[in-house]
């Protein structure tokens, strides 16, 4: 690995080491995702046998793999807007990290990525196993998709990091950015899919969805590792993916310098 | 006199996780002591040793494991509520003030808490923000204060409603050198005219000499001394040093009255020199100093209460 | 009666202080305001799929999550920041409160209110008088009075809810997301029509925490409608009782909390 690499490297495996620490609150965290999994299926479960059993190309196994897998990526992709940048940023620790020489913006998703990785073990796949052997779900039988979708996955936490990540930035300028976190918070998971698939949503209600990034932190690896959408499409989905990432990336770095700037100009 | 401060056998467990098994750990040890209404007492000790558990078991924030406690004649734990109203408590790292609002502000709302007449919470609060210098400061957020001024502001919160006992967990922790002198003199003053009784933990010896007349020592939960400065400090000759700049070089100032000449930097410049607080002032020896040579700078190092405490808890062994 | 003034100043300083950061302020009821309405779309996605889901309407289910949000954003807005005690454990800010002659869940409850959470009310209010307004409702003394007995008790049972959290909070430091399935998946749950429920959750947001008597039981009664298996219709009138319920629940961690605090938790 190259040495320039090898710090990022570090930081996203001392993410993973943090978070593997806090053990009452990853039980925590499982027992909210299979307690909101289980009204999610009574409610979702009730609308497909409302629609005859098919909503939408959704049937009951269908639906219970987009609630489990959605349940399960609760804890790896960051709905909630919190991250320790933009903490660092309110107590000025943030001067600290531009006297390293690393790349800011680089080292707080990598670390980030490396705490919602570790949330995989003991809530995401837990969650996924609970739905699995107490309510049953349809999942495909080839290995296509899960390799694609663990891709798209990785990618889709990377951008709810650099969607976070941009919400911090606020901070260089607002003297308090909770307002903003929250809005942030109702937003990505309502347009994520969190709550309803995205593919229920009115024409006009999904369109604005697909316009913005939330779809591609939750709802596309879904899909992808879902079976749901497969070949061609898949990859098209997973294309969109970087193609947000590389936007959400170059915003970062443009409002981390800015920022950066504002802070010397102005000492914070 | 009928004692503020009562303990018999006190005793405080705390169980920790160590691994997988499960550990326990005696933080306060059958300790017995009483405090006298009036009495400035130091509570000093290792980190550890046991003194914010003390203090927490003195005004009812945890129960004893074992043994009794007795706060102003009441039961802390039980009797919570009406000890809150004869103690005042400031903590030098957690603070009772409300962050965002002005200084004033949160006096206000305390008088309020503590159901103080309109009248007394006046004349109270004139009282100390003359005496603390706190005026220009009052309409100031919280936020914006710097270290000494917020410390200030948090022994008058916490005496806004004179409380018979104040107890003090670490106040001058971080402050400079005047404002710790300002705290002080202040606290000798309001022991003066309202006879309140001190409790003081610290890691400052100059807290200590300026302030108890009794100090507590404590060991893992033991109290390792029990007696008077002046016995603490025969037991450990505490001595402080005075380190002066002058303004040119100068030779050794060895025939200063009661001092140790402990060494000289940068050809004389700089010069330390040790004297025993119990024979001499800081003034005296700084003026017997001037006398030889121009004083730019000084400062002076107390003796640190580390020592001190790693040395009678070698003493008590 | 206890003497208010000192929770009066307190409360009143807090919501000065809330006030006098304008920009933030706005921005903070703005997002309020998109918190409940986003909730509303949730629902409101679903029935734009189908017509009737566990015998409601969307005009009927309408009045359930009214009801119910209306009841948790005014608990949210004065319970709410109970959240916040494990920070307070953390900071050192519940031993002071120790130190003050209050009784200590008066001074928790009181030592904050969320303004902006009145923003999330008026869409919770909207939704109720649409809900009244758009349905068939026979309307008597009795309708009034059930919904002023659903909306007092709702507040009581979401506000309990809260305290509940707050005292499994002294064992739970770090596991705050443990009580949040049930404080905020109960939100989730009481705007739900309770009748796609299987029987353990029925157990669960219905009898245990009583998720269903905020807005799924009164909306049954005033419209008339039967209810299923388990959630008659007619214990929309015991809305009280699961009041009382909650609150026995609450204050019963409350204590065991406090008493693990100062027994040794520390």
């Amino acid at each position: 690995m190259r040495a320039s690499l090898l710090p990022y490297w570090r930081l996203l495996r001392a993410g993973i080491r943090e978070q593997s620490t806090y053990r009452l609150a990853a039980l925590g965290g499982l027992v909210a995702n299979a307690t909101f999994g289980f009204l999610k299926v009574a409610v979702l479960f009730a609308t497909v046998r409302a629609a005859g059993g098919d909503l939408n190309g959704y049937d009951l196994g269908a639906m219970s793999a987009y609630i489990w897998l959605s349940q399960g990526l609760l804890g790896s992709v960051n709905l909630h807007g919190r991250s320790d940048f933009a903490e660092r940023i309110k107590d000025g620790s943030v001067a600290v990290d531009f006297l390293r020489p690393l790349d800011v913006q680089a080292a707080s998703i990598v670390q980030e990525v490396g705490r919602s990785l570790w949330s995989l073990v003991p809530r995401g796949i837990p969650s996924v196993l609970i739905g699995g052997l107490v309510v049953g779900m349809t999942m495909p039988t080839s290995p296509g998709p899960y390799l694609l979708g663990a891709v798209s996955l990785l990618i889709g936490i990377t951008i709810g990091a650099a969607v976070v990540y941009l919400v911090a930035t606020a901070g260089f300028w607002m003297v308090e950015t909770r307002g903003l976190q929250i809005l942030y918070m109702v937003v990505s998971g309502f347009l994520a899919g969190l709550f309803v698939p995205i593919a229920l949503f009115p024409g006009w209600l999904l369109v604005l969805a697909q316009a913005t990034p939330f779809p591609s932190m939750m709802m596309y690896p879904i899909d992808i590792l879902s079976g749901r959408v497969t070949g061609a499409a898949a990859l098209g989905l997973t294309a969109a993916q970087l193609g947000w990432l590389a936007a959400l990336g170059l915003a970062g770095h443009l409002l981390t310098r800015a920022g950066r700037h504002k802070l010397e100009v102005q000492g914070g | 006199m009928s004692p503020i401060i009562e303990t018999r056998e006190l005793t405080r467990d705390f169980h920790v996780r160590d691994g997988l098994r499960r550990k326990r750990i005696r933080a306060v040890d059958e300790m017995s002591f009483s405090v006298d209404a009036g009495a400035a007492v130091g509570y000093i000790g290792a980190n550890g040793a046991g003194k914010s558990t003390t203090i927490k078991m003195l005004t009812g924030i945890l129960v004893p494991t074992s043994g009794e406690v007795r706060t102003c004649d009441l039961r802390p734990v039980q009797d919570r509520r009406r000890l809150a109203r004869e103690v005042g408590v400031v903590f030098g790292q957690r603070s009772q003030l409300w962050w965002d609002l002005p200084v004033r502000e949160s006096f206000t709302i305390l008088a309020s808490i503590h159901a103080l007449s309109s009248a007394d919470e006046r004349a109270r609060t004139d009282e100390l923000v003359d005496r603390l210098e706190m005026s220009e400061y009052l309409g100031t957020p919280v936020r914006q204060l710097s270290l000494g001024q917020r410390m200030r502001a948090e022994v008058a919160a916490a005496l806004l409603h004179s409380p018979r006992l104040v107890i003090l967990d670490e106040p001058t922790i971080g402050l400079d050198v005047l404002s710790k002198q300002r705290l002080r003199e202040f606290l000798v003053q309001e022991r003066q005219t309202h006879g309140t009784t001190l409790l003081l933990t610290t890691h400052d010896m100059g807290d200590i000499e300026r302030l108890c007349d009794r100090v507590l020592v404590v060991d893992h939960g033991h109290l390792a001394y029990d007696g008077t400065l002046d016995g603490l400090s025969r037991t450990v000759g505490a001595q402080r040093v005075l380190v002066v700049d002058l303004a040119e070089q100068t030779p050794d100032l060895l025939g200063i009255p009661d001092t140790a000449h402990l060494g000289s930097e940068s050809r004389g410049l700089r010069q330390r020199l040790a004297f025993d607080a119990e024979r001499t002032t800081a003034a005296r020896v700084l003026g017997a100093v001037s006398e030889q040579a121009e004083v730019l700078d000084l400062s002076i190092e107390e003796p640190d209460i580390e020592d001190v405490v790693r040395r009678v808890y070698a003493a008590s062994r | 009666m206890a003497d208010l003034a000192p929770y009066r100043a307190v409360l009143a300083s807090r919501i000065r202080s809330q006030r006098s950061y304008r920009a933030n302020f706005r921005i903070d009821l703005i997002s309020s305001f998109m918190v409940g309405l986003v909730e509303l779309a949730e629902v409101w996605v679903l029935f734009h799929n189908v017509h009737s889901l566990g015998g409601f309407t969307f005009a009927q289910i309408l009045l359930v999550f009214g009801l119910a949000d209306v009841a948790f954003s005014l608990a949210d807005l004065a319970f709410g920041h109970c959240d916040n005690l494990p920070t307070y454990i953390r900071a050192g800010k519940l031993d002071v409160f120790y130190l003050r002659p209050q009784p200590l869940l008066l001074q928790l409850i009181t030592s904050d209110i969320s303004l902006r959470r009145l923003a999330r009310v008026l869409v919770g209010v909207v939704c109720v008088v649409a809900g009244l307004a758009v349905n068939d409702i026979a309307w008597s003394a009795s309708t009034v009075l059930l919904l002023v007995v659903s909306l007092v008790s709702g507040f009581a049972i979401f506000s309990a809810m809260f305290v509940w959290a707050a005292g499994a909070q002294f064992f739970l430091i770090n596991g705050a997301e443990m009580t949040n399935a049930f404080v905020y998946g109960g939100r989730y749950a009481a705007t739900q029509p309770a009748a796609v429920w299987n029987r353990p959750l029925k157990v669960v947001f219905g009898f245990f925490f009583p998720m269903a008597f905020t807005g799924y039981l009164p909306t049954l009664e005033i419209l008339g409608l039967p209810g299923p298996e388990w959630l008659p219709a007619w214990l929309a009138w015991c809305t009280p009782l699961a009041a009382v319920w909650a609150w026995a629940m609450a204050m019963l961690f409350w204590r065991i909390g406090v008493r693990h605090y100062q027994g040794g938790g520390g």
